[in-house]
């Protein structure tokens, strides 16, 4: 394990102790916002009107016309990715004895948890709810029809 | 004779199995955010493909698994807000095995008040 047990009474290093804490604020920062924006993403997507039957493009595009669901959305991203990530690399932490082993998995949490951040960032400011050359039956309502 | 250890706040009871449950549903949800993340991301290629695979999250098979997926998350939120309470309140760890309970409770109505409604989407 690359845990060092310190000397009883030795004097506290607080260089290190600061990103660990800042770590540990973090997931309780983020986890009580993201109870607020999970459960009102579940609520609408799963739970009000016909749930998941009417999910689809156009029950998207209709949403992130919307920028109070894009901020929704962004901050979800955010906050959930760097949470789960995070929290998986307290497991790794955990559970590896090999100190190679352990840099590796928790360089790769991290990347995937960049590559992930940054597609999703791209696809919200990026989206047109009304491709052109999009079947129209596909499109929200609101798209102007050809 | 040994009596039996009367375990803490971390070993064995309520404190350890909450533990445990809050790692293994973080871990499942972790996985299915990655997942999300890329299916959601399918709306930037077409809406052909983006339904295309949203479609197989209402087969019955996906369908049953998204309640488990609730469960996890309603667990997870509300244990998560037990353990910011054991932390930050002066009187949390004193009640920390009650808040368990009442985790328990309320994930319990509320997986309740949604299973039925979401199966009717499902199976309907």
């Amino acid at each position: 394990m690359s845990v060092v047990i310190e000397q009883p009474r030795s004097p506290r290093n607080r260089n290190q102790a600061n990103l660990e804490k800042y770590g540990w604020l973090y997931m309780r920062l983020s986890g009580a916002l993201l109870v607020i924006l999970i459960f009102g993403h579940l609520f609408t997507n799963l739970f009000a009107g016909e749930g998941i039957k009417a999910i689809d493009f156009a029950f998207v595009g209709g949403k992130w016309s919307d920028p109070f669901w894009k901020v929704w959305d962004l901050a979800m991203l955010w906050l959930a990715l760097i949470h789960g990530t995070n929290g998986m690399r307290t497991i790794v932490n955990d559970y590896t004895s090999k100190e190679n082993i352990r840099k590796a998995l928790v360089w790769s949490l991290w990347g995937i948890c960049a590559v992930l951040v940054t597609l999703g960032t791209l696809v919200v400011f990026t989206f047109d709810p009304c491709p052109a050359g999009a079947l129209p039956e596909l499109l929200p309502s609101f798209c102007p029809t050809a | 004779m040994p009596t039996m250890p009367a375990g803490t706040l971390y070993r064995g009871k309520v404190g350890m199995w909450s533990w445990v449950l809050h790692r293994i549903t973080g871990v499942a949800i972790f996985f299915f955010l990655l997942v999300h993340v890329l299916d959601t991301a399918l709306v930037r290629l077409s809406p052909e493909a983006y339904n295309a695979v949203i479609s197989t999250y209402k087969t019955p098979l996906i369908g049953l698994a998204e309640l488990g997926l609730v469960a996890a998350i309603l667990f997870h939120a509300l244990n998560g807000l037990r353990i910011i309470l054991i932390d930050f309140w002066r009187k949390g760890v004193k009640y920390q095995n009650l808040m368990f309970w009442i985790v328990i409770a309320i994930a319990l109505i509320a997986f309740i008040g949604f299973a039925p409604r979401h199966l009717s989407h499902v199976f309907g």
